[in-house]
């Protein structure tokens, strides 16, 4: 009725009326907040992380970044312009991908890999599924996958190599005495694999298993979780830097608390229930074995990167806040299996990518509840 | 007697910029009477109104013009002493040609209502009740124009406890419920006891968002003085659509209209403050209901202001005798910017459920150009009916008319919430306004 009522007003003021008054359906005042506003800010959030990355690892990072950031954006324009659609690769969203994914490959990747990536998250994870709003998977996260999968190598090896007079290698080594050799294998990895592996040093190296996990459960290494200074992709180590930007999102009210505290709870519930019941061998050894081990699995790996930063991608979530907790628990309970039972030392990225296949489900089945209605809406 | 809570209210909702300050605490004024009223019969959900009079003839300020048709109609008045020259069609808010009656002032004020001495309404019956208010074509004035005497008269079937005065005032921009409630909170609090004895309930609540501190004060004074215990003052959150009216019942007495019902299935009705002074006026003085109080805001008007304003006034009119405007009016709207109807000519007279009209200028107007939806939920958390105004969005956009069946679009309640916060900046309300439209052809359609 209304838009009768509008084209009837409209072809009658073209026809009558000297003065052109504007038409619209209500509401005539809309939020400030635009899709390109929220993307960008979201750009912007990911910066301290990624600013920091490039103190870290040097111009190497930058170089990635930016290549990745950029590759992303033309890859888009590219596509919108060869498929004569509207060109949008200005909105920030396609900014978002590249810059996430360069933060997540290890710092010495080689940049034509990451160019490649970004053109395989906007072109295949994003585009062809009918661009911004239609895609399944986060594309940042399709794509590391995809590199994972095309050259595993760069993907697991290309990690920074701490030199010895770096001040968290001295550290370090001064903890538990650690023969250098075994030194080298704990620094020049991940603190995750190192703690996946840790079995293997402790037989390659005749550590002792105290030595090792004194050495993970360290005050030092913990400190170095918290500021970055640990080997890990470019952009996850510094969980300081990230909640910066994570809090600025959430002061601009960009993402809400429940997809990322529900995710770390569930990581920090999960584990604390696993350690509590196997513990490692010499955790005995340790004060405050369980807490420090939980807090080394949210502040390791890319978990505070992926609760705040892709778990929260608003394509890729559920639309109401009880799916995006179900959502949010399904993650982290997947990303603990993977760290504790799977192949790889890391589960995040893959427990986003497996929940976003559930959320079209999750969508589905969980509904609010209809005003005036006794209980909520299920299925159909 | 008076209590004040800090309450939720109700589930979703949206803060928008207030702006109320263009008119907030402005004093009322009265406007001119205007050379010439565009009345039309239609200003109220329902039939339209009967005209009775003839062009040519003479009528006196007050006097019956046009006669309810039905139960579900209102009568209505001339607001001007004059002379009927023409019945027209002609462009109003409810339809691009509505038929009016075209009255020229003239002559002198011998007003058709009475002496200025108010009845004693404490000896009438309901019955008397509900026909002064009938004979005085009282709307609901908060913007619905639903008639007031049916409301009012709710079947036997369903008994009503609970008087609800709307006084939350949500939508942006508009004061003029705050102003009445600050000029005028003796008047109000007599019209809630004709209105209660009306509906023959003991208990009344008036609900005030908490951003109208002076007419919560005014309205508590009053109620300390009168000593009136069945009447109780709730300040609420200011929140968007607060004064909705499921969603203020939600939030006063925690009751929940079932989807699909009305607020007398719950035992309440729900009045707006406008309404309630109107309904006094009425029965006291039987004074039609010719004339309201209206807000007139907006970036680009230079003296914004609450004006108490004839129906049948045309915008054009209203304009000159509130000293113009700032610039060349882009875009006028009739009502709150959340709900209000844009209009393409300031020939629209104002009507009944008129509460405002705002002007804005040349850097108000944004770009109509939507995006695909992004699917952040952000419509979801703000939608107050409990709705998946994208999934609705997506589903009317595509034209899977079948699949919308099952969304409870007909519970959707027009605040336009999920319009306002959507970042993409999706026409959500318009196009669940379109889907019902299809599902009402769909299902006569099929029978």
């Amino acid at each position: 009725m209304a838009e009768d009522i509008n084209t009837q007003h409209t072809e009658r003021t073209q026809k009558t009326s000297k003065m052109q008054l504007v038409l619209s359906v209500p509401p005539h005042v809309r939020d400030s907040q635009s899709v390109t506003y929220i993307m960008w800010c979201v750009v912007i959030s990911l910066l301290p992380a990624a600013g920091y990355s490039c103190y870290l690892y040097g111009l190497k990072a930058a170089k990635l970044l930016i290549a990745s950031t950029i590759s992303a954006i033309i890859a888009e324009a590219a596509y919108q312009m060869l498929m004569k659609k509207k060109i949008t690769a200005h909105d920030g969203s396609a900014a978002i991908t590249g810059l996430l994914l360069a933060m997540n490959v290890p710092p010495h990747a080689p940049v034509w890999m990451v160019c490649i990536g970004s053109a395989f998250a906007i072109i295949i994870a994003k585009q062809l599924f009918g661009g911004i709003g239609f895609n399944i998977f986060n594309p940042a996260l399709a794509a590391r996958a995809f590199l994972m999968a095309s050259w595993p190598v760069h993907m697991t090896t290309a990690w920074h190599q701490f030199n010895p007079g770096n001040i968290l290698a001295k550290d370090i080594a001064n903890i538990a005495n650690l023969p250098p050799t075994a030194f080298d294998a704990i620094t020049s990895a991940t603190p995750l694999a190192c703690l996946k592996s840790a079995p293997q040093i402790i037989a390659d190296y005749g550590a002792s298993a105290e030595a090792v996990l004194q050495t993970l459960l360290s005050n030092t290494m913990l400190k170095s979780l918290f500021i970055g200074s640990v080997g890990g992709c470019l952009g996850e180590t510094s969980a300081l830097f990230l909640l910066i930007g994570a809090t600025f999102l959430f002061i601009k009210r960009i993402i809400s608390w429940h997809i990322p505290i529900t995710y770390i709870l569930t990581v920090a519930i999960f584990m604390g229930i696993y350690y509590a019941l196997r513990p490692l061998p010499g955790a005995e050894s340790i004060d405050h074995f369980l807490p420090r081990m939980v807090l080394f699995h949210i502040l390791s790996g890319g978990l505070i990167l992926g609760a705040f930063f892709m778990a929260t991608d608003m394509v890729t979530s559920p639309v109401t806040h009880i799916g995006m907790i179900i959502y949010a628990i399904g993650c982290g309970v997947i990303a603990s299996i993977i760290r504790l039972w799977g192949g790889y030392p890391e589960g995040v990225s893959y427990s986003i990518l497996l929940m976003n296949a559930i959320v079209p489900l999750i969508d589905r089945y969980i509904k609010p509840k209809v005003f005036g209605t006794l209980k909520r809406t299920t299925g159909e | 007697m008076f209590f004040s809570r800090f309450i939720a209210g109700f589930k979703g909702g949206i803060h928008p910029p207030e702006n109320k300050f263009y008119s907030e605490g402005k004093k009322f004024s009265y406007l001119p009477i205007p050379h010439v009223c565009y009345v039309p019969l239609q200003q109220h959900i329902g039939k339209p109104a009967r005209p009775i009079v003839e062009v040519g003839q003479a009528v006196e300020e007050g006097q019956l013009i046009g006669e309810a048709d039905g139960f579900i109609s209102a009568n209505v008045h001339s607001p001007v002493p004059g002379k009927v020259i023409d019945i027209v069609h002609h462009p109003t808010v409810f339809s691009p040609k509505s038929l009016c009656i075209v009255i020229e002032t003239e002559g002198a004020f011998t007003s058709s209502q009475q002496s200025r001495v108010p009845s004693s309404w404490e000896s009438f019956s309901r019955d008397e009740l509900i026909a002064s208010i009938k004979e005085a074509g009282i709307v609901g004035l908060g913007g619905a124009a639903f008639p007031t005497h049916v409301k009012l008269s709710p079947p036997a079937t369903k008994p009503i406890d609970t008087l609800i005065v709307n006084g939350a005032e949500c939508e942006p921009y508009l004061t003029v419920d705050d102003m009445l409630m600050q000029t005028f909170p003796h008047e109000i609090i007599e019209g809630i006891r004709i209105a209660m004895k009306t509906l023959g309930v003991e208990r009344a609540i008036i609900g005030v968002e908490d951003n109208k501190p002076d007419a919560i004060r005014a309205l508590r004074k009053v109620l300390l003085e009168t000593n009136a215990p069945t009447i109780t003052l709730v300040s609420l959150k200011t929140k968007y659509p607060q004064g909705a009216e499921k969603q203020l019942i939600k939030a006063l007495l925690r009751r929940e209209v079932p989807s699909g019902g009305l607020p007398m299935d719950v035992g309440v009705v729900v009045q707006n403050v406008g309404t309630i002074y109107a309904i006094r006026e009425a029965v006291l003085y039987k004074k039609p209901l010719y004339e309201r109080f209206i807000t007139i805001s907006g970036p680009i008007v230079k003296n914004p202001g609450n004006y108490k304003v004839r129906f049948g006034t045309k915008i054009s009119d209203i304009i000159d005798e509130i000293g113009g405007l700032l610039d060349e009016p882009v875009k006028v709207i009739m009502g709150g910017p959340m709900c209000g109807i844009a209009l393409d000519t300031l020939e629209i007279p104002v009507v009944k459920g008129t509460s405002g009209v705002l002007f804005f200028g040349k850097n108000k107007i944004e770009s109509e150009n939507f995006l695909t939806c992004i699917r952040c939920g952000r419509c979801v958390a703000a939608c107050p009916a409990g709705l998946l105004p994208c999934d609705i969005s997506i589903l009317v956009e595509k034209n899977l008319t079948d699949a919308l069946a099952m969304y409870h679009l007909f519970d959707c309640i027009m605040c336009g919430s999920c319009s306002f916060v959507c970042p993409s900046k999706r026409p959500i309300s318009h196009f669940i306004k379109l889907g019902q439209q299809r599902l009402k052809s769909a299902s006569t359609r099929m029978t």
